[in-house]
């Protein structure tokens, strides 16, 4: 088939294209800007080329920051994927469970970011907290994230995956219900016990579902920023510091823009290669070998 | 291999039935013999594919027993029953390889994994499949999907029956032939019992001996699709069987003639006879083919109008008025149509007298 040009077009792509334009592709710019400047003053700046690239990359702070959020994120995936699939096969499939099983999985999700670290700071304080005074009562152990780097850990895994666990169980519940029944009456017909049903027929079904979830739940987790900075504001010492929160201490609050933008583009540049790497395995996964 | 027994099933969806109303099936009293083709025909929503899931298992009847053989399997769930099932569209397990799935109904039971091999060789020859072994099922074309599903019913060598739902649903109109033929060519190797719904007439009197029509939750007519054709026992059954279906006139009856709002068609006798002692409202019906259509009066004749002609190439389907019905009829392409103006004659040995929708006997 011929395609028709019709140069109209661009008119109508027009809107989207400026909106994207100050969205993403100007903000992206000025941070290219910034990372090869020196900007000693407003307005009083010099190119310095890579400079800040290679001081970024050979500082150890970003490297212990860039290893802890790759422990943070893999552990995230580790447990709430299987957890969220868990909790999606046991929640009821009809009646007015349904509904109810919803709305209380999904609450964690509608809590303002900033609101879910004030929770947890009270919730793991060992003097009025439940959770703080409970590990108190029970084990004789004075639970303080604050102190102990091992304490701020749980408390910001609990968190994290207390907040995002629903997201994957919302999401493989609807991959769930979306299989037609028929897939379950073959099964049983074949004598498919419930561990084969799950590996055969559940998990190849939900590969899509859990693709996107997977990708959501690490650029996420790969991004945190508000929940741990309220909670434990990257301490004690740099236990907490994630990529983010080390990013937001050069650029605002040291005010190393040069520095702040390199960080900012080695950063994003590895999100991207990481969903990339993620997203072709899942695919594969899917497809298997062809024959 | 087993004889298949349906011993006054009743099935309703609601926890607690009350009339009749609430039944999808209203009593369902069958037998299918050890290696039978069987088929279940009726329109959406007739309760055939409750039936089918009631004799696999995966429905448990609100009355009734189902019974394999004389043995009573009603409480048994579908993986205890040895029945196989093809459903509607193909039901497949996407990660693995043709041969895999095969494998899987034997795997499932802990057979021998030599056995397993040989087996599933067996059945793949007889589909065809052989080929596509190893290969994954997810790339496969609608028409191996099916007989991939059929395949694992038939590698169950102890299997009693092999139920089909509909299979050929989603298969392109040209393999829809090759299949059928496929399946009614494995039944005729394997005389295993096979139990086909469907809602084509064409698919199911090609491949059953025995039809069983479905209407409203009921079976009303089992019989063979010349049966079905000639006599049919219910106003439904001429309806739905042929195409176009049978031509139903509601009726009186005086001597042995039927009176349609003034005119007169002559019956022969003993079915006159029949539908005087018959009680309840009075129809006759014709097939459209055995329908005559006249040019000049001749006694015995009504008159009617032509009121369209539909030429299909090999024969023609011609619509007409008579006393305010329509009725259709369908001609030879050589044989003349008067225009407007026309007299029909209902050859007494092919009109059939319903009352209450029942043929009168």
């Amino acid at each position: 088939m011929e395609k028709w040009p019709n140069n109209k077009a661009w008119l109508l792509v027009l809107p989207v294209a400026v909106i994207v334009a100050f969205s993403a592709i100007i903000p992206l710019l000025t941070v290219i800007n910034y990372s090869v400047q020196d900007i000693l003053a407003p307005g009083q700046s010099v190119f310095v080329g890579t400079e800040w690239f290679k001081e970024m990359l050979s500082d150890y702070r970003l490297h212990d920051a860039l290893w802890r959020q790759f422990l943070f994120s893999g552990l995230v995936l580790v447990i709430e994927m299987p957890l969220g699939i868990l909790i999606a096969l046991a929640m009821p499939k009809r009646g007015w469970g349904v509904a109810a099983s919803l709305v209380t999985i999904a609450l964690p999700l509608l809590i303002p970011w900033n609101v879910i670290g004030t929770i947890w700071i009270i919730f793991t304080r060992p003097d009025i907290g439940l959770f703080g005074y409970y590990i108190h009562k029970i084990t004789g152990i004075v639970f303080d994230h604050t102190a102990r780097p091992l304490d701020a850990w749980i408390t910001v895994m609990l968190m994290e995956v207390w907040h995002w666990t629903p997201l994957v169980a919302l999401l493989a519940y609807a991959g769930l219900r979306a299989i037609p029944e028929a897939y379950y009456q073959a099964a049983r017909i074949d004598g498919a016990s419930p561990w084969a049903t799950f590996v055969y027929i559940q998990l190849p079904k939900m590969r899509g579902v859990l693709t996107i979830a997977v990708l959501l739940r690490f650029m996420d987790s790969f991004l945190i920023y508000a929940e741990p900075f309220v909670l434990t504001g990257g301490g004690p010492g740099n236990s907490t510091t994630f990529l983010s929160i080390y990013l937001v201490k050069i650029a605002l609050l040291q005010f190393d823009l040069g520095p702040g933008g390199a960080f900012s583009l080695i950063y994003f540049v590895i999100v991207l290669l990481l969903s990339f790497v993620f997203y072709q395995a899942l695919m594969r996964v899917g497809k298997g070998e062809k024959g | 291999m087993a004889r298949i027994e349906l011993n006054e099933i009743a099935h309703s969806y609601l926890p607690k039935p009350k009339g009749e109303s609430d039944y999808a099936l209203k009593r369902i009293h069958n037998v299918w013999d050890d290696g039978d083709a069987c088929a279940l025909l009726g329109p959406s929503g007739c309760g055939k594919t409750t039936l089918l899931n009631i004799i696999s298992g995966l429905i448990t009847p609100t009355r009734g027993r189902v019974l394999y053989d004389g043995k009573d399997v009603t409480e048994l769930p579908p993986e205890k029953r040895n029945i196989a099932q093809v459903f509607q569209f193909p039901v497949l397990y996407d990660t693995m390889s043709v041969f895999n799935n095969l494998a899987f109904p034997l795997r499932n039971r802990g057979i021998h994994e030599t056995q397993i091999k040989k087996r599933v060789l067996e059945v793949a020859e007889i589909l065809d499949l052989t080929p596509f072994l190893n290969q994954r099922a997810a790339g496969l074309a609608a028409d191996a999907k099916q007989k991939i599903s059929l395949g694992r019913g038939l590698v169950r060598s102890d299997v009693a029956a092999i139920l089909f739902d509909e299979p050929l649903t989603v298969i392109d109109p040209q393999m829809k032939w090759e299949l059928r033929r496929k399946i009614k060519e494995i039944h005729e190797k394997l005389t295993r019992t096979f139990i086909y719904v469907t809602h084509d007439q064409m698919e199911a009197l090609t491949f059953a001996d025995q039809v069983a029509v479905m209407f409203e939750g009921e079976i009303v007519q089992i019989g063979s699709p010349q049966d079905l054709f000639e006599n049919p026992e219910h106003r439904f059954v001429g309806y739905f069987i042929g195409s176009p279906g049978m031509n139903f006139l509601d009726c009186t009856l005086e001597g042995n003639r039927a009176q349609i709002d003034g005119a007169s068609i002559v019956l022969d006798e003993e079915t006159a006879a029949k539908g005087r002692k018959a009680e309840g409202k009075l129809a006759i019906g014709i097939r459209p083919m055995y329908l005559e259509i006249h040019a000049e009066s001749v006694d015995g004749m009504v008159g009617a109008k032509v009121k369209g002609i539909e030429d299909l190439g090999t024969h023609r389907i011609v619509t007409i008025t008579l006393a305010g019905k329509t009725l259709k009829a369908v001609l030879p392409e050589d044989k003349p149509v008067p225009e407007d103006e026309a007299w029909l004659f209902f050859p007494p040995q092919w009109t059939r007298l319903f009352a209450d929708g029942w043929l009168v006997k």
